[in-house]
């Protein structure tokens, strides 16, 4: 590893020993809390209450502080899942592998979120629940994908092999969601109705922008926050017959 | 502003308040729900035990 | 043996094979047909109706019909052991692998180019669009077979793979689906096509380049 200081190295190195990592997010945690608790005090308070309403959309434009924080953080967290998955292919790290397998419901539930959202701002916008428009509609794939990382590591019982197989599905993914981007988008020109309206981006101005980066802040401090739950679960899981899972057992230290 | 027109978000609280209501259910079941194994883990790794 | 021995030996292996089993190779073709004749029967057959979903109509019925054939595609050979063989031999797996994807998509893809021309006259689309739906087909179902056999490669030790597998493999097709049925369309009204037909072909390119990595990685997988 050259090109990487020493003592990050290290850090990976030490991060990657399930005790540890136990260990170090059981610290973490209420800091990670914290932090969140008030991002997102601040972020709905300048977003809900500070900010004006938007002079086309009125009130309803406030859906955006959790809309597109969403659809931001569905696609970071596929590409998370994907890198994680890598590792864990390539160099063989257990805890990248649980990392890729515990992003995927949190993923599905930023996409699901957004979809929702999405679908709760266009109705007083379009007028229908549902438009195909190009965003909502690569959201929507991008929730089958997610559906299907999940839908095959739980069809596979052995828990080594399902990673892998998660982690081989992501990357495929990840190669395809630029180009099932770009054919939605460019589908979505096309077949454009004369009645649909583009959801405008907002022009957006400071008093809007700094709530949605803190929302969007808070909500990457959120998906830290319930993978490392997720990851511990599934750490104790598959290491219960080690010595550290079966100390904690016996202290009753969860 | 009142705390009454806050919460009528011009006009728009139907469709404001369910997005924000089921964003903060989706995202507690997702902190939830681990916790919940986690504890479920140890009750049962416990009862092994005795 | 030589690289291009081997691989030309499991194409002309599979053909062979395929020419004894030749439910597995019509079936495909029967459900694309039936499927399309279904809609007429569904929607009412008014002319200008059917001509103006034509293009979709065929080509999600062959996305439909390129998925239901992939079970074929490793099935017998996972069965039988001589997978493992294959993935076993000095030679690059993901060689091999492509070669039986290319002898798959000769059976069961290619055939679709077959009978595409009888369904397009059925759907009453214009003449002059045949050509660009023929070419599109030549494009887009090797792409079906390339991707499908990475979501076949993972699932093809579960006993319940099936339900899975179209979770898995049809977000994939979506480009595919876009740029082909869209090409068609166009070239039914008259308009030019290269911008769709030029982004096919670099999708198959991609797809032959890259899609014969993941997929012996799934298969080493599965089998184990």
């Amino acid at each position: 590893m050259f090109l990487v200081p020493d003592p990050v190295v290290r850090f990976f190195h030490r991060m990657a020993s399930p005790p540890h990592f136990y260990r170090f997010t059981e610290r973490l945690m209420p800091w990670l809390v914290v932090i969140f608790l008030l991002l997102t005090a601040t972020g709905l308070y300048g977003g809900l209450y500070l900010a004006p309403a938007d002079y086309q959309q009125g009130d309803s434009y406030r859906i955006i502080y959790i809309h597109v924080p969403s659809a931001w953080m569905s696609l970071f967290i596929y590409v998370v899942m994907a890198i994680a998955g890598a590792i864990g292919l390539v160099w063989r790290i257990k805890l990248a592998e649980i990392v890729a397998i515990s992003s995927a419901p949190i993923g599905a539930s930023f996409t699901f979120i957004a979809l929702f959202t999405g679908s709760l701002w266009g109705k007083p916008m379009w007028g229908t629940w549902w438009v195909w428009d190009a965003r909502l509609t690569s959201e929507l794939i991008l929730l089958f994908l997610y559906l299907g990382v999940i839908g095959l590591y739980g069809a596979i019982d052995d828990k080594r092999v399902a990673s892998k197989a998660v982690a081989i599905l992501a990357l495929v993914g990840v190669v395809n969601i630029p180009i099932i981007h770009y054919s939605v988008e460019w589908w979505n020109t096309l077949h454009q109705g004369p009645t649909v309206t583009k959801m405008d981006k907002p022009s957006i101005h400071v008093t809007m922008l700094i709530p949605l980066l803190l929302m969007a802040l808070s909500f990457n401090v959120y998906y830290l926050i319930a993978l490392i739950l997720r990851v511990r679960v599934e750490l104790l899981q598959r290491e219960r017959n080690t010595q550290w899972v079966k100390y904690r057992i016996l202290e009753n230290r969860q | 502003m009142s705390v009454q027109e806050f919460f009528a978000m011009g006009g728009y609280a139907l469709y404001v308040w369910p997005a924000y209501g089921l964003t903060l259910i989706v995202l507690l079941a997702n902190i939830i729900i681990p916790v919940l194994q986690r504890k479920h883990f140890f009750v049962k790794a416990l009862k092994k035990k005795r | 043996m030589s690289l291009s021995r081997a691989f030309f030996a499991i194409i002309r292996r599979d053909l062979v094979l395929a020419l004894r089993r030749r439910s597995e190779v019509a079936n495909p073709l029967l459900f694309f047909v039936l499927v399309i004749t279904l809609f007429p029967l569904g929607i009412g057959a008014q002319p200008k109706l059917l001509q103006a979903i034509a293009p979709g109509i065929i080509w999600v019925s062959a996305l439909l019909a390129a998925m239901l054939s992939l079970d074929s595609l490793f099935r017998s050979d996972f069965d039988d052991g001589s997978l493992e063989q294959i993935l076993l031999s000095p030679h690059p797996a993901s060689v091999l692998i492509l070669g039986k994807i290319i002898a798959h998509w000769l059976v069961t893809g290619l055939p679709l180019l077959i009978v595409a021309p009888l369904l397009a006259v059925f759907l009453g689309m214009p003449t002059h669009s045949l050509g660009i739906l023929l070419l599109t087909l030549l494009l887009g179902t090797p792409v079906l077979s390339l991707i499908g056999a990475i979501g076949v490669a993972l699932t093809v030790g579960l006993r319940r793979g099936g339900m899975i597998l179209s979770l898995l493999v049809l977000p994939l097709y979506v480009p595919v689906l876009i740029f082909a049925s869209n090409a068609v369309e166009m070239a039914s009204s008259g308009l030019p096509v290269s911008a769709q037909i030029n982004i096919l072909i670099s999708i198959l390119f991609m797809a032959l380049v890259l899609a014969p990595w993941p997929t012996a990685a799934a298969l080493k997988m599965s089998i184990n």
